[in-house]
Order: structure tokens, then C-alpha cells, then sequence
């Protein structure tokens, strides 16, 4: 028996990359839905169907070794041995309309604005609480609630200056919101690699097809920091802090410091003299006046947080505090991206801003409510169950999977103490073609926008898309198996 | 512009200096390889390990100095922080935290470099390979001097760089012409054999010297005019005096043009070696010994580079 050989190229009558592919009951990023189709993409449709999938595989596969000489990786590390490891990138790109961008673009800046209000407030009057928008322990008894921030003021009231805002699109397509990340969000580097792998890579592949570029965002990175300077700074010296090269996201710390062009500095090459912060330099000490750091809180400053810190600065609180650096993130934004304060902050928006969310939240019950919490018991099999910030000892249980002895145990943990829980349902996630060993299969997404704020807000177009890529998989961590696309926001 | 930092001048200087090392160290042991294979009776790979001063170490790990134990201890041995491996991933440690400063062609270029050599295995560098990974081991090193020749950035971290690789390579120029009195100590009778020449022919090959010398010398070749080119002659640029005309060059602009001012014991050490060296003649090293001039050279180069340290990378907190 002889076996028809496999066609070479996509001619007339010949199967085409996308012959097959079947996304299923979901929102399919680049098809649509049938009620709903994706005429935006059908440009970008017509490009893939011309591809012959062994060329598009070994460029595929260039653009990987690429990605690992040129050290775009992570870090792992095994007993003295650093492992590099490359994020597994897939070349189908994930294509966003540029009206979806608008409502996504509208809806990011509308959130960080609130972020920004709510923590002025909390440090402020907390007049949220006392206007019994949100309970007064999800702020105070917050163990990321920092107490020395009281009464603090900051340039343009910014707290969040790089937020990063995690999106999925759910079964009839419209982007709702996971997570806030006022804290130290990463994965920009990806975005902006990502890019550039795809124009050396697959130049004709982007022929005549009008996207939004992402190359200037250390350019407006660079701006935005610099707006927050402390006042009467005329020419700010602006650095990124990182805990160093045995951090896992070092080469993102790398490459913000390279975008902006501005020194990459550890812990130990600034000094605190007079309330003022220095780096040593070739030519001595040389004043620095904002850090953007990749280090948390905790380990900022060993005379007000944690004493064995060996990664930050000792007496750095007290410049901060008199006003002589700007941190970026500022100290204490964590309660924003709480699981809990999450929950109101639909309820924060129209509070701060009296407007409807552009961006909707995933349907969420909040268990510190009677009603959230009596539909959170009697769903309890179909819903998502998180602990909220601080609770401990709980992880997230998930309804449809768990067994009834685990669902049994929740019960009695959220009557126990509801206000330590919310619950959400399970959301469909939407898809996009993938190109797997067996052929390009529709595969789980979502989206993280990065919005940068100085004295406004910038969104950079399209964001990190990150992609589940085992058959059927929500998890799109790239400890889980996942992966990364490069973005499309379509002019 | 940006002030370096100190850290990473210090980065920049080792990076420099354990590159140059790993070439010199590659071309030491190709031009061993060729005495002993010429050399009457035993095969003498003991001195190797004498001019490194790695007698303790390598009775530790690799115990009796057979051609195969030295080979290893000084090429893939990761244990030996000598050897060509280890050395080349200092250099990777070393380029990893200066990733904001260096190009991504530099970065790129040592990152496969040295992923390259660390996949080796014992079977691809026995007796009769080891010239061939040699060969592969200077490309790799040529080619990252040639990268970052093109690619870097011309300011005060170029200078450390250029600073820490002439150094090194003055260092290792010494330590190469040790080789010779090591494995031989010329004879009378000895001078001027075949053998001889032909060692001195190969010693000057492994530091692509061979050409030049001859351009100056076409005639002659004794063990004082070698001696004399490798370590007098500034237009050969792998001359001690060369390298240490180049590393007070470096100083120099340091200090005048980015006002970056190096402790002055070093700049006076380094004076007074470079005038040895410009007047020096080569007999009276003969008379006195030609290793422990060698040595004399090596000790001076040491107390300069601490200096370099102490006013560069100290704490200035």
C-alpha cells in the first residue's frame, strides 16, 4: 500500500494552514464567532492561507534558536548552574480590530486611574471607607498596606506608574477583566522581542498590513518617569533597580534599562548620603533621582522593612519620604491588585469617576456579602473559589474539577469566614489558531495591556498575549506550559 | 551622558581579561602540544601546570600529569577555574551582568561561544584534537575582540575593557615565552639545533608571530632575538612593551579625558616597567635568567592590576 504524499505548497486545491481548523463552542480571536465573524481579520486570514507550513516550520524554528543565543530567556536555576530558558513563542500571531483596541485602550486608562484615586485615598482621608464603598479591613488589614505612606504626597498622584492589566475574552467575545497588576507586572520585554523576532522572521508575512508599532516604549517608559522627578529636578537621572542576575526575570530588567538607556543598577550600587540617593560610578557618587525598582517592599530598605534584605538600600524610606527620589512603583500600591479590593473595583469606578467600567470585571461574588455569599454556597460546584489577600492557607479551588470531599471543606471555610472568599464562574476563554506539532489548532489566550503613567496615562498598543499551549489548558503561565504571541492592534 | 558604574567597570575589566586568557591559554597549549610531540623521550606536560602555578590544585584533582590528565584539568575541567571552560564562563558571568552595556551581537556572540565549548566532551579533546579545539578556541576569542572592536560603545567602559585586556595579554606574552624555559633549558650545545629553532619557530607561531618576526629578521633566529621581539619589540601587538604602551595610553585618557583619575602607584609601577623595557637589551636578561625577568614582569603586573582595583572598584561608600 503506497501513502499519499503530503502537498508541498498551498496551490489551488490544495489544503491551506487554516483548512481544518475548528475552533469549536469558542470565541476564536482571528474567525470570530459564527453569530459574530471577524471581518477585520480577513486581510491577515488571506496572508496565513498563503503560507506553506515546512518553510513556515523551519523559520519557526530559527526564530527559537534566535531567541536563546540572543538570550531573550529566563532563568532557571538548578544547584549552582544557571539555566537559560527561552518562553515558548508561537508565530501566529494574535490579531486585536482597532476598535476592540479603542475599548480596551479606553478601559485600561479609566482603571488605572482609579487604581491611582484609591490609593491616594486609602492614603489619605479614606473617604472610600468612610463613604462605606469598601470595608475598611480589605484596606487597613492588608498585610501590603503600608503605614509610613500615610499623609504621604506624590508627584501627580501617581502610585501605579507601570500597571499591567490581565484580560480575557469570553464566550460572546466581549474582554473582561482578570486581574489588576500595580506592582511589578512583567512580560513587556516579550511584547517588544516578540516584534522584532516576527520582522526579521516573517517580514512577508506583515507585507501591507497596517499594525501599531510597540518599539517606543522605553522612549515613553523614559517620559512618563521622568514627569514624577522630585520638583526642581532639571535634568532627572533616572535608573531601574533590579535584585540582580540570579532574578529569574533579569533579562527584562535588562532590556527596560537598554530601551530607556539608563544605568541597571543593584542594590548595592546606590548610597544613601544627606537624604539623598547616589550610585557609584567610575567618577564617584553621581545623584540618581528615580528608581524604577524590580524589588518588592519588603526588601527595599533593611532600617523600615525587612532587616535581612541584602537587595535594597539601606535609608532610602527617608529620601523617599522627604520627597528627594521618586520609586516606581511608589511603596504600598499592593492593596490595589488585592483579589478582594478586585471584587469592588467596578463599584470604585463609578465612585471615583461616577462612569460605567469600560472594562467589565469576570463576574464576581463577594462571600463578605450576604447575597454573594448565599449564591457562592448554593453554586459552589460550578464556581471558582479565591482566597483573598492575607487570608493564607487556602488556594483556589476550582468548582467543575474539585472532588465533593474538597468542595465539602471549602463550604465550611467560606462559612467559617466569608469575607475571606470571593467566587467567580468558570470562564470560557477565547482562542486563536496555534501552530502545534500536529498542525495549527485553536488554543486558550489572554491578554495583558502595560499602561505607563507619569502625569497621564499611556497604553502601549496591544500588550503581552500569552497562549495555553496544551490541548484544552486555561493556564497560560509560562511555568504551565505556556507561551507567547507577538500582538497585533491593526491600524 | 551617564557616569559608568563602578560595578560594572569591574565587570567590563574581567570580562576583558578572562577572554584574553582563554586565547592565550589556548595558544599555550597548542605550542605545548608541539614541543612535546618533538621532544626526545618523556613528554613534559608537568611545566605547564609549574608556569601556572596549579601544582596543588592539580594533585588534588587530576594527580599524576599525563598528557590526557592535563589536557582535561586545563581545557574542560570545570572544577579548575583555570581552564578554558571555566574561563570562558567567568566571561559569560561576567557579560550576563553587563547585558545593559554591551551590544546584543557581543552578548549573543559569547553566549553561543561558550555554549559551544562547555558541550565538549572529553573524547573531542585528546592528544591528537587539541589542536583543533584550540584553533576553535582563538576563533571564538578573535571573533568576540572583532564583535566588540565593532560593536562597542566608545566611552570610559571601552577604555576598562582595553585596559584589562592589554594587561592580560602582556601577562600571558610572559607566560608563553616561560614555556620555552621550562620545557628546555637551553644548553650550550643545544643553541641553535634543529630542535631548538624549530621550538622557537613554534613558539612565535602560537602567537601569530611567526610572519612578523620575519619581516624584521629575515635571516636569523636565536632564542635572544625571539626573546627580545615578544618582549622589546612595540610593533609586534602581542609584546609586553606593545600591550603596557597601550595600558598607560588607556590610564592616560582616563584620567585627561573623562577625569577618572587612577590611583598613581600604578601609573609609576608601569613607568618604570615600560622604561625597562624601552631601553632594555636582551643580554643582560640572559645573563641574569630570562624566567626570573619573566617573573619580574608577572610580579609588577599584579601590583597594577590591584591598584587598578582599588581605585576603580573599591567601595567608594
Amino acid at each position: 500500500m503506497t501513502k499519499a504524499k503530503a502537498p508541498k505548497t498551498s496551490g489551488a486545491g490544495v489544503p491551506s494552514l487554516l483548512a481544518g481548523y475548528e475552533a469549536g463552542e469558542f470565541y476564536c480571536e482571528l474567525t470570530g464567532a459564527p453569530d459574530k465573524p471577524a471581518r477585520f481579520a480577513a486581510p491577515v486570514r488571506k496572508l496565513l492561507q498563503s503560507l506553506d507550513m515546512r518553510e513556515l516550520r523551519r523559520r519557526a524554528k530559527e526564530a527559537e534558536r534566535e531567541l536563546y543565543n540572543s538570550g531573550i530567556t529566563f532563568t532557571v536555576y538548578k544547584k549552582k548552574d544557571a539555566i537559560d530558558r527561552v518562553l515558548p513563542f508561537d508565530i501566529l500571531p494574535r490579531v486585536i480590530s482597532k476598535r476592540d483596541w479603542t475599548t480596551v485602550e479606553r478601559g485600561v486608562v479609566q482603571r488605572v486611574k482609579v487604581i491611582n484615586a484609591f490609593l491616594k485615598d486609602i492614603y489619605h482621608e479614606q473617604k472610600c471607607i468612610s463613604d462605606g464603598v469598601i470595608p475598611a479591613h480589605l484596606v487597613n488589614d492588608n498585610e501590603t498596606f503600608r503605614d509610613v505612606m500615610k499623609g504621604v504626597e506624590l508627584p501627580y498622584d501617581t502610585y501605579a506608574h507601570i500597571c499591567g492589566v490581565d484580560l480575557v475574552r469570553d464566550g460572546q467575545g466581549d474582554f473582561r477583566v482578570l486581574e489588576d497588576n500595580a506592582r511589578t507586572p512583567s512580560g513587556v520585554s516579550y511584547v517588544i522581542e516578540n516584534r522584532h523576532l516576527m520582522q526579521r522572521a516573517f517580514p512577508d508575512l506583515m507585507r501591507n498590513i497596517g499594525l501599531k508599532h510597540v518599539s517606543n516604549y522605553g522612549q515613553m517608559l523614559l517620559e512618563k518617569l521622568s514627569q514624577v522627578a522630585p520638583p526642581n529636578v532639571r535634568d532627572p537621572q533616572v535608573v531601574v533597580l533590579t535584585p540582580g542576575v540570579y532574578n529569574s526575570a533579569f533579562f527584562e530588567h535588562v532590556f527596560l534599562s537598554q530601551e530607556m538607556g539608563v544605568p541597571l543598577v543593584e542594590g548595592r550600587d546606590l548610597v544613601v548620603n544627606q537624604n539623598k540617593v547616589f550610585m557609584k560610578t567610575l567618577k564617584g557618587l553621581e545623584p540618581v533621582h528615580v528608581i524604577y525598582r524590580r524589588i518588592d517592599d519588603d526588601f527595599l530598605d533593611p532600617d523600615v522593612f525587612n532587616p535581612d534584605s541584602a537587595l535594597g538600600v539601606r535609608g532610602i524610606m527617608s529620601c523617599y519620604l522627604k520627597g528627594n527620589v521618586t520609586l516606581a512603583k511608589a511603596v504600598g500600591t499592593g492593596v490595589a491588585d488585592d483579589k478582594a479590593v478586585y471584587a469592588y473595583m467596578p463599584r470604585l469606578i463609578e465612585y471615583y469617576l461616577g462612569e460605567k467600567p469600560v472594562l467589565r470585571n469576570v463576574d464576581t461574588y463577594i462571600c463578605g456579602e450576604p447575597e454573594g455569599l448565599a449564591y457562592t454556597l448554593d453554586n459552589l460546584e460550578d464556581l471558582v473559589v479565591k482566597p483573598v489577600g492575607g487570608s493564607g492557607g487556602y488556594g483556589v479551588v476550582i468548582g467543575p474539577r474539585a472532588s465533593k470531599r474538597e468542595l465539602d471543606k471549602t463550604r465550611k471555610a467560606i462559612q467559617k469566614n466569608p469575607a475571606n472568599f470571593i467566587s467567580q464562574p468558570m470562564i470560557s476563554l477565547s482562542v486563536t489558531p496555534t501552530l502545534m506539532s500536529r498542525g495549527v489548532e485553536p488554543r486558550h489566550v489572554d491578554l495583558r495591556p502595560f499602561a505607563v503613567t507619569g502625569e497621564d496615562t499611556w497604553v502601549l498598543p496591544g500588550g503581552l498575549t500569552r497562549v495555553a499551549l496544551k490541548k484544552g489548558s486555561l493556564v497560560v503561565n509560562s511555568s504551565q506550559g505556556g507561551g507567547s504571541k507577538d500582538t497585533w492592534v491593526l491600524e | 551622558m551617564t557616569a559608568l558604574l563602578s560595578r560594572h567597570a569591574e565587570n567590563i575589566y574581567w570580562m576583558a581579561r578572562y577572554i584574553e586568557r582563554a586565547e592565550n591559554l589556548a595558544r599555550l597549549l597548542d605550542v605545548n602540544e608541539t614541543f612535546s610531540r618533538n621532544a626526545l623521550g618523556e613528554q613534559n606536560w608537568a611545566a605547564v601546570i609549574e608556569i601556572f602555578s596549579d601544582e596543588e590544585l592539580f594533585k588534588e584533582l587530576r594527580g599524576s600529569p599525563t598528557t590526557d590528565n592535563v589536557i582535561q584539568f586545563y581545557t574542560l575541567d570545570t572544577d579548575n577555574p583555570n581552564s578554558i571552560v571555566s574561563q570562558l564562563k567567568s566571561v559569560r558571568e561576567n557579560a550576563r551582568a553587563l547585558r545593559p552595556l554591551i551590544s546584543t551581537e557581543m552578548w549573543t556572540h559569547i553566549n553561543t561561544f561558550h555554549n559551544q565549548i562547555s558541550r565538549k566532551r572529553r573524547t573531542d579533546v585528546t592528544e591528537e584534537k587539541l589542536s583543533t579545539f584550540c584553533a576553535q578556541v582563538k576563533e571564538g576569542c578573535q571573533t568576540h575582540t572583532g564583535i566588540t572592536e565593532g560593536t562597542f560603545v566608545r566611552d570610559e567602559a571601552w577604555l576598562v575593557y582595553e585596559a584589562g585586556r592589554a594587561l592580560e595579554r602582556a601577562d600571558q606574552t610572559t607566560r608563553l615565552l616561560d614555556v620555552k624555559y621550562h620545557l628546555l633549558l637551553p644548553s650550550v650545545e643545544d643553541v641553535g639545533s634543529r630542535l631548538d629553532v624549530s621550538q622557537w619557530n613554534a613558539l612565535l607561531r602560537s602567537a601569530a608571530g611567526y610572519h612578523a618576526f620575519r619581516r624584521f629578521h629575515p635571516r636569523e633566529m636565536s632564542p635572544q632575538l625571539v626573546a627580545s621581539f615578544m618582549l622589546f619589540d612595540d610593533r609586534f601587538a602581542r609584546s609586553v612593551r606593545a600591550c603596557l604602551d597601550r595600558l598607560l595610553d588607556v590610564l592616560d585618557t582616563l584620567e585627561n579625558v573623562y577625569k577618572v583619575t587612577p590611583s598613581k602607584g600604578a601609573r609609576r609601577g608601569l613607568r618604570a616597567l615600560l622604561a625597562t623595557l624601552k631601553n632594555g637589551t636582551v643580554d643582560p636578561v640572559f645573563e641574569r635568567g630570562l624566567h626570573e625577568f619573566l617573573d619580574d614582569i608577572q610580579d609588577e603586573l599584579i601590583s597594577v592590576s590591584d591598584e587598578f582595583a582599588l581605585s576603580f572598584f573599591a567601595d567608594v561608600a
